[in-house]
């Protein structure tokens, strides 16, 4: 309280000491029969000095930064396309970073050199078809460059995966993310939302398609409606009373539930135990681990809202979207230990992080990730992964 | 019949204080009412930007200014809560894109401008015009409001992509938030078309005699040109909003597929988020170029004026206005390279995108060319002028990367993008803005602004602005994604990158908050000099374009008499064999004398 009293307190005077400054400021230009349009030639030279400070400051500024934080920024490529991604960026950057000093350089040694002067005229220059042309040329044909290079790097990272791609899906939601592997078949068994249930005796988070999930899933939507329409029934013969907007609420509900039933039901003619085959091998871990040198092929999948799948040592990324299937690939080059010796960081660890707001808590939405040999990764497999299918067989 | 409305027009009829300062029909008046809201508008823009900027410079610690405006709701114990967090950042990107650099900026210059450079008594329908300012006036108070409802306001970001900005289970304020941040922008955007169309109309049909198209000001063009495409996109994201409210009340599906609400199955399928993104880009890259293109048009005319220099290739730069509002409609896919769209798709992205640069290139030298063997006058408008062309250059050239969708998938959506359009579309923008205030001042309200404030106020800004953005270019590279409310994550995986973002975050907070502070010297100065600043004369910056032959005074009809013929282009300044170094358009050529 006191706090905000002074505030106020200082607040006050100080607008009062501005309009003070302000009549002073005034009356002085009132003697001095100084309009604000004129030029007063000493303000207008130390602008035009300021304005060579200021390209000093602004490229040293720079210069310090990347010096500063150069090697602050993200490591080595850890990925094969990355490495491409990495160079490509170099290029840009040597365009980038000649324009901007250039034409910097130019507008503020420009905007100080031609500074007001009584005795002089400015130069009547209106165009110069040479001029123009030259500046319409010249970026043209770095664009050609710039465009070429840049379309060939994207169609290598979003070519076709190699045929000896290992299939991993990443599954995201709020807020978390599941990997799951396609198994020894490389092939992911088949999804589908309807059969996504988390509060179950036989939870089937990614919503895998086997015969037996599906019967499962009928079993439960089966009591769960029927549970509802005692209730629904018991309300009408009143021996349960809920308000109107409940009972109302609760008819909707079950009537939404028998069209999800139906559909659910319908999928059972489409698959057979073949499908089962495809889903038996698969098995899921809370966080990524990769062979070294191993190609990938991701697919991406959402539970409920856009998120985005970002790997930054990796250079990639990719949106997961609710409903859709999309695709990446790649292949990480160096190890978690290799990367430590890199970095000189003994604790580097690789990351996949969600880079699209997809909530409250999106700044702690990711998962770790690790590489290492086809040695490490089966060590891992043991106690880290549990199987999609409850093992039957 | 016609000649004899006109002159009536002219005679100067007694109004009542509502007709004249709250539903005037008068442009000049509706333009200042437009500039006006918009200042305040950007008050509390900056002022959100500056609690979300105390949070990542100083992440969960308690802080009063938080505990002042947030109050125990969203900051208890003066920590920012994280709904919030990303409310605030959602309403601060809303209100500058759309409330302070779209209808503040268009608002205010093309109404005051448009009939004066063109000479018109008044805009084709000063009724319309009028609808057009209470509306934008309605939705700037809903976007306020929502600011204040329990569930706070829409924090899906701004550009509020389904499914997220559909449930309200999936984040608190895609409810009633965002159902008022909905409604508040179809209200704008009928503003923002009903401005337009009256923009249009008034440029082709209300031209003074000898206001050929070619002797237009730059300004009038970049305001015709941002009139059409406004028209042609703003409808779309009507049509974006329209389906989105059905799918958030009515249960239909064009955005929803096959999602899981909480623990709830939605019955919805078949439509697609990237629907709604296809929808919100195709407005929202040409409303990038209906914030920027204003603010180059201003900036050309105060540049030639204060360099006494016409400007450089007149005809150029109508073609790159025209060239850049062409290709701004065939870009909108570059936002989506990594949405999964097909990447043939995103390949002829990239191509259309990088044409944008030769242009833009154009301008940029174009500008800097002007500046060559002029006679500089450092007015404040012609400071904010030549900070213009540096933010073009420095934003425009990093957009070179993020086009390149190669490049795009290391850098989309991190800090990078965000320090880049800030910079290209923020500062080249709100500078324009700037540089238009001081410059037009004398002509809104018939006094001048303390130059010397305005000089410190460009120096303090131009500094912090830089100071906020150019590190914000390494911590993006650095890998910081954006709408985070910490960087914790990388403690525990690489520690390096967290201390070079969390190094870098206190230092673009704190010119942040210089920056946001040095905007007081702006506008004490602006209200100051509206009641007691130094009276105008007619043409104080010795110009030469048509809005200086008006009186001091404002009269509705703007002439007293009949409007002025014009005889020649606003830019013959120090045109060898004249005596003084400026030439009114008014002025007949001589014997000889060719025109531009």
């Amino acid at each position: 309280m006191e706090m905000k009293l002074i505030v106020l307190v200082v607040i006050v005077l100080a607008v009062i000491a501005v309009a003070q400054l302000m009549r002073v400021y005034e009356l002085n230009s009132k003697i001095r029969n100084r309009r604000e349009e004129d030029i007063d030639l000493r303000v207008n030279n130390l602008n035009g000095g300021l304005m060579i400070a200021f390209l000093a400051v602004f490229f040293g500024s720079l210069i310090y930064m990347l010096y500063k934080y150069g090697n602050g920024l993200l490591p080595e490529a850890a990925s094969e396309h990355g490495q491409d991604v990495d160079w490509l960026f170099n290029i840009n950057w040597i365009i980038v970073f000649f324009v901007f000093f250039v034409t910097n350089a130019l507008l503020f040694i420009f905007a100080y050199k031609y500074a007001y002067h009584p005795d002089r005229k400015a130069y009547f220059f209106p165009h110069d078809n040479r001029l123009e042309m030259l500046w319409t040329v010249v970026p043209a044909a770095a664009m050609a460059v710039i465009i070429i290079l840049g379309l060939i790097t994207w169609n290598n990272i979003t070519g076709k995966a190699s045929d000896d791609a290992v299939v991993v899906e990443l599954y995201a939601e709020q807020f978390s993310w599941t990997a799951r592997y396609s198994g020894d078949d490389n092939k992911l068994g088949y999804s589908d939302y309807k059969l996504v249930t988390t509060f179950s005796a036989n939870p089937n988070p990614l919503g895998v398609i086997t015969t037996s999930n599906i019967g499962w899933r009928i079993f439960e939507l089966d009591s769960t409606i029927k549970a509802m329409h005692k209730d629904i029934e018991a309300e009408a013969l009143q021996e349960k009373v809920f308000s109107v907007a409940a009972s109302k609420k609760m008819v909707t509900k079950v009537e939404k539930l028998e069209r999800i039933l139906e559909r659910v039901s319908l999928m059972q003619k489409t698959y057979t135990d073949s499908t089962d085959l495809l889903a038996a091998d698969d098995y899921t871990a809370k966080e990524l681990f990769l062979i070294v040198d191993q190609e990938y092929q991701f697919i991406f999948r959402s539970r409920d809202v856009i998120h985005s799948a970002y790997f930054p040592h990796f250079r990639a990324q990719m949106n997961c979207v609710p409903g859709q299937r999309t695709k990446l690939k790649f292949k990480p080059i160096f190890t978690t230990q290799e990367m430590r010796e890199k970095t000189g960081n003994p604790n580097f660890n690789y990351i996949l992080m969600c880079n699209k707001i997809c909530g409250e808590s999106h700044s702690n939405m990711y998962m770790a990730v690790t590489v290492g040999t086809a040695e490490e990764f089966k060590n891992w497999k043991e106690g880290n992964v549990n199987l999609v299918v409850a093992s039957t067989k | 019949m016609s000649a004899a409305a006109h002159i009536d027009h002219g005679h100067h009829h007694k109004e009542s204080f509502i007709t004249k300062y709250i539903f005037s029909q008068d442009h000049k008046m509706i333009g200042k009412q437009f500039l006006v809201t918009a200042i305040f508008m950007a008050v509390v823009a900056v002022l959100l930007s500056v609690l979300f900027r105390i949070q990542l410079g100083w992440p969960g610690e308690s802080n009063s200014a938080l505990s002042f405006f947030l109050g125990d709701t969203w900051a208890p114990n003066g920590i920012l809560h994280r709904g919030m967090y990303l409310g605030l950042v959602t309403i601060h990107g809303t209100i500058m894109v759309f409330f302070v650099l779209t209808g503040g900026l268009s608002g205010t210059f093309s109404n005051l401008l448009i009939p004066l450079q063109c000479g018109a008594r008044d805009m084709a329908s000063g009724f319309l015009n009028m609808i057009s300012y209470w509306l934008f006036f309605i939705s700037s108070v809903l976007m306020l409001y929502s600011l204040f409802i329990e569930t706070g306001p829409a924090s899906a970001g701004w550009t509020i992509y389904p499914p997220l900005s559909v449930y309200e289970e999936t984040i608190q304020g895609s409810g009633a938030g965002m159902t008022i941040w909905l409604l508040s922008m179809t209200i704008f955007v009928a503003s923002s078309l009903l401005g337009s169309l009256n923009y249009i109309v008034t440029i082709l049909n209300l031209r003074t005699k000898g206001m050929k198209m070619t002797r237009l000001p730059l300004t009038i063009w970049a305001f015709f040109v941002t009139a059409v495409l406004g028209v042609l996109s703003f409808p779309v994201l009507v049509s974006a909003v329209v389906l989105m409210l059905m799918d958030r009340t009515l249960g239909t599906s064009f955005y929803v597929n096959d999602a899981i609400v909480g623990t709830e199955i939605l019955e919805q399928s078949g439509g697609s988020p990237i629907l709604f993104e296809h929808l919100f880009w195709f407005l929202g890259h040409p409303e990038v170029y209906i914030v920027l293109l204003p603010a180059l048009g201003l900036t050309s005319e105060i540049v030639a004026n204060n360099s006494r220099k016409p400007i450089f290739g007149y005809r150029a730069m109508i073609g790159s206005i025209l060239a850049i509002g062409f290709l701004s409609f065939i870009v909108w896919g570059h936002h989506m390279f990594i949405t999964g769209m097909n990447p043939f798709l995103g390949g002829v992205f990239v191509f259309t995108t990088l044409l944008i640069a030769i242009p833009s290139a154009v301008k940029a030298f174009n500008y800097i060319t002007t500046l060559w063997k002029g006679n500089i006058r450092f007015t404040p408008a012609m400071l904010f002028s030549i900070g213009l062309v540096s933010s073009f250059i420095t934003g425009g050239i990093t957009g070179i990367i993020l086009a390149d969708s190669a490049l795009d998938i290391a850098v989309h959506d991190t800090y990078f993008v965000v320090a880049h359009f800030h910079v290209v579309m923020g500062l080249s923008a709100i500078f324009g803005m700037f540089a238009g205030v001081y410059h037009w001042f004398p002509k809104m309200y018939g006094r001048m602004m303390n130059s010397r404030l305005g000089m410190v106020h460009f120096w303090l800004t131009l500094v912090s602005a830089y100071g906020v953005f150019f590190p914000m270019h390494f911590v993006g590279i650095g890998g910081a994604p954006r709408r985070y409310y910490d960087y914790s994550v990388y403690e525990g995986f690489d520690n390096n990158q967290f201390g070079m973002i969390m190094d870098l975050n206190v230092i673009i907070s704190i010119f942040a908050i210089i920056g946001a502070l040095s905007q007081a010297i702006f506008i004490f100065n602006f209200f100051y000099s509206i009641r007691k600043g130094q009276v105008a004369i007619q043409n104080p910056w010795k110009a030469n374009s048509l809005e200086w032959t008006t009186p001091v005074e404002h009269i509705h009809g703007n002439w007293p008499g009949e409007i002025p013929e014009v005889h020649r282009w606003p830019y013959d300044y120090s045109k060898p064999g004249m005596e003084e170094d400026f030439v009114l358009q008014t002025t007949p050529l001589g014997a000889g004398e060719e025109d531009h």
